[in-house]
C-alpha cells in the first residue's frame, strides 16, 4: 500500500512502469521539439539529416535562423517588455491587495475579496473580449465627448499589459497573502514600539519578511505574462507577443525555426523555474 | 516622590465588556512594579494601553508628567518586551538592537558604540553578528530587553517574557532581571500570572482581578496582610474555611466554621457578625503543639505526606472531611508521622484572617 | 502617515484594478450582448438557440470539458500517490521539480511538440513505419481523442499539485491503522484516501475544468475541422465576422456556464471559493 506497509513485487513494478510512462508522456513533446531544432532538414520531422545550428545562426538566403529572424526577435522583445511591465505592476498592486485583505477590516471586504478571486473563474478568452469591448467603449466615449483619440484604448501594447495585469494580480495577491498570514503580528507592534513610523514598519519589517514571496510571485507573474495567449489574442495590436507570433507561424505551417524558438523558451523558463524553486526553498 | 507613570481612573471597554475597570495607580521612578493576575484579568490590555496599542475608553495615562492620549506607540517614551519577544528574524542581533536607534537617525558610529555597550551590559559581548535562531531561550530574552533598554525608555514594559522558558531557566532569569533592573535603574512594569515571579522581583505588586486592582503593596504586605479574599487566595497557598462570625471583639473575631470548629482569628475591616471566610497559611499551623495556651486547635488525620524538600507539607483531613495543608518542617521531629496518623493541629489566632463572605461577582 | 492613510494607500490601487479592469468590462460585456446595430434586442441570444451549430458547440464543449476533467483526475491520482507515499523521500523533491518543469513552458510549445510528434509526417509515424508497425502513415492529429489527450496534457499540473499537497497532509499512520484493522487496498482507497483528498480533488477539478473550458490553443491546433470549441466560436465572431455583439453574447454564455458549474461543484462538496483558491 504505502512505503511502510508490505507490498507485492507486481504492485511495485506496475506502479513504477506507470510513473515511467507518465514521465515519458510528459517530456516526449518537449524533447522532440528540442532535438529537431538541430536537425539539418527543412521540416521539423525525422529522418535525422545531421546536426546543424542553421536554425539559430543562418542568415539566409535559403535558411534564416532565429538570430536573424527580425519578426521573431521583435516578438521576443515585445514579450519581454510586456512581461516586465506586467510583473512590476501586478506585484505592486497584488502586494497592496494582500495587505488590504489580510490586515484591514472594512465594510464590503467580502465583496471585494470575491471580486479579487473572480479572475480565477473567468476564462482568459472572456477576460480578453470584455476588456477589448470596454476599451473600445471607453475609446468611443472619449472620442465623442472630448474629441480626443486615446491610443491606449485600441488594441495595443498597453492594452495587452492591462489585460494580463487584470488576472495575474490575483495570483500575486494569493501568493503574498499566504506568506503574510504566517507573519507574526507582534513584530510590527515591536517595531512601532521601538519608534518606527507605520510606513517604516511596513518597509523595514513586513516587506522584508515578504520579500521571498514577492520575488517568487514576481517571477511567476513574469512567466505567466510572457506565455499568455488567451487574453492577449484579443488585445494585441501591431506588436504581437511571442506566443501570438508563434501561433500564427504554427497555424500557417512549420519550420524548424519554431523549434529553435521553443528550445530557447524551454531553456529560459526552466532556468527561471529552477531559480524560483531555489529561492522558495531558501525562504522556508 | 517622582512618578514615571501615573494612571487615573482608566477604563477600557470592548463592547459591553469592561476589560479594565476604573484603575488608578502611580509607579515611582526607578522601581520594579508588577501587575499580577490570572489570565483574562485585563493586565495585558492595561499594558497595551500604556504602550499605546489600545486606546482607553476613558481615564488618563501620564508618563513623566505628560498626558499620553493621542500619542501613537512609536512616539511614546516606553518600550515593550513582548510575550514571545518579537525579535526580528530577518535581522541579526546587532541589527535588532540598533533598530530603534536607526529610526531615531542616530549617527552610525554612535549606534555601533551603543549597541556594543548594550550587548556587554546584558552579558552577550560579541554576539552582534549572530542570527536570532542561533540563540538560546535565555539569550533571546536578553536581546529583547537590550533592544528596548538601548533606547533609554522612561518605562520598560514586560509582558510575561519568562512564560516561554523552562522552569530552571525561569528561576535563573528572575534573579538576573532583578539584578539588571537594579543596575540600569529604569522603571520596570512587569505583568505576569506567576505569583512567584512577581514576589521575587518586585518592589511593588498590584494584584489585578476582573479588570480591577484588588491590592497594591510590597510583596511582604500582600503575603502577610492581604486586604481582600481574592488576594488571600491568589498570593501564596492558603487554607480556607467557610463559617459564621459569632462575636466581634475589637481586632479579633470568634468564628464557627461550617463543620462546627470554633476559632479565634484576626478580623479584617469589613468582617462582622454573619457569613465569613477564614484563611490560614499552611506554615502557620503547628503539628502536635506542646503548649496549647492561646492557640486554636483541632484534630486531623494525615492523608498523605507531600515531600518537597524545604517546602514539604502534610495533606490532612478534619473529621468532617475538609482537606487542609500543613507545613511539615524538615527538622526530623516529625519523621514518625505516617499516612493515617491522628494528629492535633494548632495555630495562633493572629495567623488566621477572617473576611466577611461576599457574594462572588459574576 | 497614520493608519487610515495606509488603508487608503492599499485600497486605491485595488479598487482601480477591480473596478476598471474586472467589473466595468464585464458589465460592458453584459450590456453589449443585448445590443445589435439597430438597438436593444435579444437577437444575439435568439441566434444562439436557433442555430444548432452554436448550441451544439456549446454543449459539446461543456461535455468534453467534464470528460477531460475526469480523465485528468484518473491519471493524476496514482501519480500524486506515488510521489507522496511510495517514492523514496530523497527522490521526492526531484520528482516534484521534474513534474513541474514542463508546465512552466508555454502551452503553445507543448502543443507544438505534440503536433510534430503526431502528424502524418510526424516523428511517431516515422518511427512506426521504420519498425514496420504501420504500412502507411496515419494522421493522428485533428480528431477528438487527440484533442482530449492534448487538453489532459496541458492541464494535468493543476490537478497533480493540489493532489500532492493534500496527500502529503495525509498521516501515514491512518493508512497503517486501516491496514492493521484488516482493510483491503480498495477499502483503504475508498474510506481513507479519497475522503481525505476531497478538498484537493475539488480545487483541482475546478481549476482544470475552467482551463479546459476556456482553452483556445489546444482545440484549435489539435482538434479536427468539425470539432469546434466554443472559444473558437467567440473568436470567429470577434475577429472573422466582426460581430462583437454576438461575440459578447457568446462570451457571456460561456462565463455563465463556467460560473454555474464551478458553483455546483463548490456546493456539492461544501467548499468555498476562497478555500479552493488557497
Amino acid at each position: 500500500m504505502i512505503r511502510s506497509l508490505p507490498r507485492s513485487k507486481a504492485y511495485d513494478w506496475s506502479f513504477r512502469c506507470f510513473i515511467l510512462l507518465y514521465f515519458a508522456f510528459l517530456f516526449a513533446p518537449l524533447l522532440v521539439t528540442c532535438v529537431l531544432a538541430f536537425n539539418d532538414s527543412n521540416f521539423p520531422s525525422l529522418p535525422w539529416q545531421g546536426f546543424t545550428l542553421d536554425w539559430f545562426l543562418a542568415s539566409g538566403p535559403d535558411r534564416i535562423g532565429l538570430f536573424h529572424d527580425d519578426q521573431n526577435l521583435r516578438a521576443i522583445v515585445t514579450s519581454f517588455k510586456t512581461a516586465l511591465c506586467v510583473s512590476i505592476l501586478s506585484t505592486v498592486v497584488g502586494t497592496c491587495a494582500s495587505f488590504l485583505f489580510e490586515k484591514e477590516e472594512f465594510r464590503f471586504k467580502g465583496v471585494l475579496y470575491f471580486l479579487m478571486l473572480a479572475p480565477l473563474v473567468i476564462p482568459g478568452v472572456i477576460l480578453g473580449i470584455s476588456q477589448l469591448l470596454a476599451a473600445n467603449t471607453a475609446g468611443a466615449f472619449f472620442d465623442e465627448t472630448f474629441g480626443i483619440d486615446i491610443e491606449v484604448f485600441r488594441p495595443s501594447f498597453w492594452l495587452v499589459v492591462l489585460g494580463q495585469f487584470s488576472f495575474i494580480t490575483t495570483f500575486v495577491t494569493l501568493v503574498v497573502s499566504a506568506r503574510l498570514r504566517k507573519f507574526d503580528h507582534s513584530l510590527e507592534e515591536a517595531a512601532l514600539n521601538l519608534g518606527a513610523t507605520p510606513l517604516g514598519v511596513i518597509w523595514h519589517i513586513t516587506l522584508k519578511f515578504l520579500r521571498p514571496a514577492i520575488v517568487g510571485a514576481g517571477a511567476v507573474a513574469f512567466l505567466m505574462s510572457f506565455e499568455n495567449f488567451n487574453t492577449t489574442l484579443f488585445l494585441v495590436g501591431s506588436e504581437p507577443t511571442l506566443p501570438i507570433n508563434l501561433y500564427l507561424q504554427v497555424r500557417d505551417g512549420s519550420t524548424p525555426v519554431i523549434n529553435a524558438v521553443s528550445l530557447m523558451l524551454i531553456v529560459g523558463t526552466s532556468l527561471l523555474a529552477l531559480v524560483n524553486v531555489y529561492f522558495t526553498k531558501k525562504a522556508d | 516622590m517622582q512618578y514615571d507613570l501615573v494612571i487615573s481612573r482608566l477604563v477600557k471597554e470592548f463592547g459591553t465588556f469592561r476589560a479594565v475597570d476604573d484603575v488608578s495607580f502611580e509607579v515611582p521612578k526607578g522601581s520594579f512594579f508588577s501587575i499580577l493576575g490570572p489570565s483574562g484579568c485585563g493586565k495585558t490590555t492595561l499594558l497595551r494601553m500604556i504602550a499605546g496599542f489600545e486606546e482607553q475608553t476613558s481615564g488618563r495615562i501620564e508618563i513623566s508628567g505628560q498626558d499620553m492620549r493621542g500619542v501613537t506607540p512609536n512616539r511614546r517614551p516606553v518600550n515593550l518586551v513582548f510575550q514571545h519577544l518579537a525579535l526580528f528574524p530577518m535581522m541579526n542581533v546587532a541589527e535588532n538592537i540598533a533598530f530603534g536607534l536607526r529610526r531615531r537617525k542616530v549617527p552610525a558610529a554612535e549606534i555601533r558604540r551603543r549597541t556594543e555597550e548594550m550587548l556587554e551590559r546584558v552579558g552577550l559581548p560579541g554576539y552582534g553578528a549572530k542570527r536570532i535562531h542561533q540563540l538560546s531561550g535565555g539569550q533571546k530574552q536578553r536581546v529583547a530587553i537590550a533592544r528596548c533598554l538601548v533606547l533609554d525608555p522612561k518605562l520598560l514594559l514586560l509582558d510575561e517574557p519568562l512564560g516561554a522558558l523552562d522552569l530552571k531557566l525561569r528561576e535563573q532569569m528572575k534573579v538576573e532581571l532583578k539584578k539588571l533592573q537594579a543596575k540600569v535603574g529604569t522603571t520596570f512594569i512587569y505583568i505576569t500570572h506567576d505569583q512567584s515571579e512577581a514576589l521575587v522581583m518586585s518592589d511593588t505588586v498590584a494584584v489585578m482581578n476582573r479588570g480591577r486592582f484588588e491590592q497594591v503593596g510590597s510583596p511582604q504586605e500582600l503575603y502577610m496582610d492581604p486586604q481582600t479574599p481574592f488576594v488571600a487566595g491568589f498570593v501564596g497557598d492558603n487554607n480556607r474555611w467557610e463559617g459564621t462570625v459569632e462575636e466581634v471583639e475589637g481586632e479579633t473575631v470568634l468564628i464557627r466554621t461550617d463543620e462546627a470548629l470554633v476559632f479565634r482569628a484576626r478580623r479584617k475591616a469589613d468582617a462582622h457578625k454573619g457569613p465569613a471566610t477564614l484563611f490560614l497559611r499552611p506554615e502557620a499551623m503547628v503539628i502536635d503543639p506542646v503548649g496549647t495556651d492561646g492557640l486554636n486547635t483541632f484534630p486531623a488525620v494525615v492523608k498523605a505526606i507531600l515531600f518537597d524538600g524545604a517546602n514539604s507539607r502534610l495533606l490532612t483531613v478534619t473529621p468532617s472531611g475538609h482537606e487542609l495543608l500543613a507545613a511539615l518542617p524538615q527538622n526530623r521531629a516529625f519523621d514518625h508521622i505516617r499516612p493515617g496518623a491522628e494528629i492535633t493541629l494548632g495555630w495562633h489566632p493572629h495567623s488566621g484572617i477572617v473576611f466577611a463572605r461576599r457574594e462572588e461577582r459574576p | 502617515m497614520n493608519r487610515s492613510g495606509l488603508f487608503w494607500l492599499f485600497l486605491t490601487p485595488v479598487l482601480l484594478w477591480l473596478f476598471l479592469l474586472i467589473v466595468l468590462p464585464h458589465v460592458d460585456l453584459f450590456i453589449l450582448s443585448f445590443r445589435t446595430d439597430e438597438g436593444w434586442s435579444l437577437e444575439n441570444y435568439a441566434n444562439f438557440f436557433t442555430e444548432p451549430i452554436y448550441w451544439l458547440t456549446f454543449v459539446r464543449t461543456a461535455v468534453y470539458s467534464i470528460i477531460t476533467t475526469l480523465l485528468t483526475l484518473v491519471v493524476s491520482l496514482p501519480v500524486a500517490f506515488y510521489i507522496t507515499k511510495l517514492s523514496r523521500p530523497r527522490v521526492r523533491g526531484f520528482l516534484m521539480i521534474l513534474l513541474l518543469l514542463p508546465f512552466w513552458v508555454s502551452e503553445l510549445v507543448r502543443v507544438y511538440g505534440w503536433m510534430i510528434l503526431l502528424r502524418e509526417s510526424g516523428v511517431l509515424n516515422y518511427l512506426f513505419l521504420q519498425l514496420g508497425l504501420l504500412e502507411r502513415p496515419v494522421e493522428m492529429l485533428y480528431n477528438d481523442a487527440t484533442m482530449i489527450m492534448g487538453l489532459v496534457y496541458t492541464s494535468m499540473l493543476f490537478m497533480v499539485v493540489p493532489l500532492v499537497s493534500v496527500m502529503e497532509s495525509l498521516d501515514d499512520s491512518l493508512v497503517e491503522a486501516a491496514y492493521d484493522l484488516g482493510a483491503s487496498k480498495i477499502c483503504i482507497w475508498r474510506t481513507i484516501i479519497i475522503p481525505h483528498c476531497k478538498p484537493g480533488i475539488t480545487s483541482g477539478a475546478i481549476v482544470v475544468f475552467m482551463l479546459v473550458l476556456g482553452n483556445y490553443l489546444t482545440p484549435n491546433l489539435m482538434g479536427g475541422k468539425n470539432s469546434l470549441w466554443f472559444t473558437e466560436q467567440i473568436y470567429n465572431q470577434f475577429i472573422a465576422s466582426f460581430n462583437w455583439n454576438q461575440g459578447a453574447a457568446f462570451g457571456f454564455l460561456l462565463l455563465a456556464l463556467s460560473s454555474c458549474i464551478v458553483w455546483v461543484g463548490l456546493k456539492l462538496t461544501g467548499q468555498k471559493l476562497g478555500e479552493v483558491a488557497s
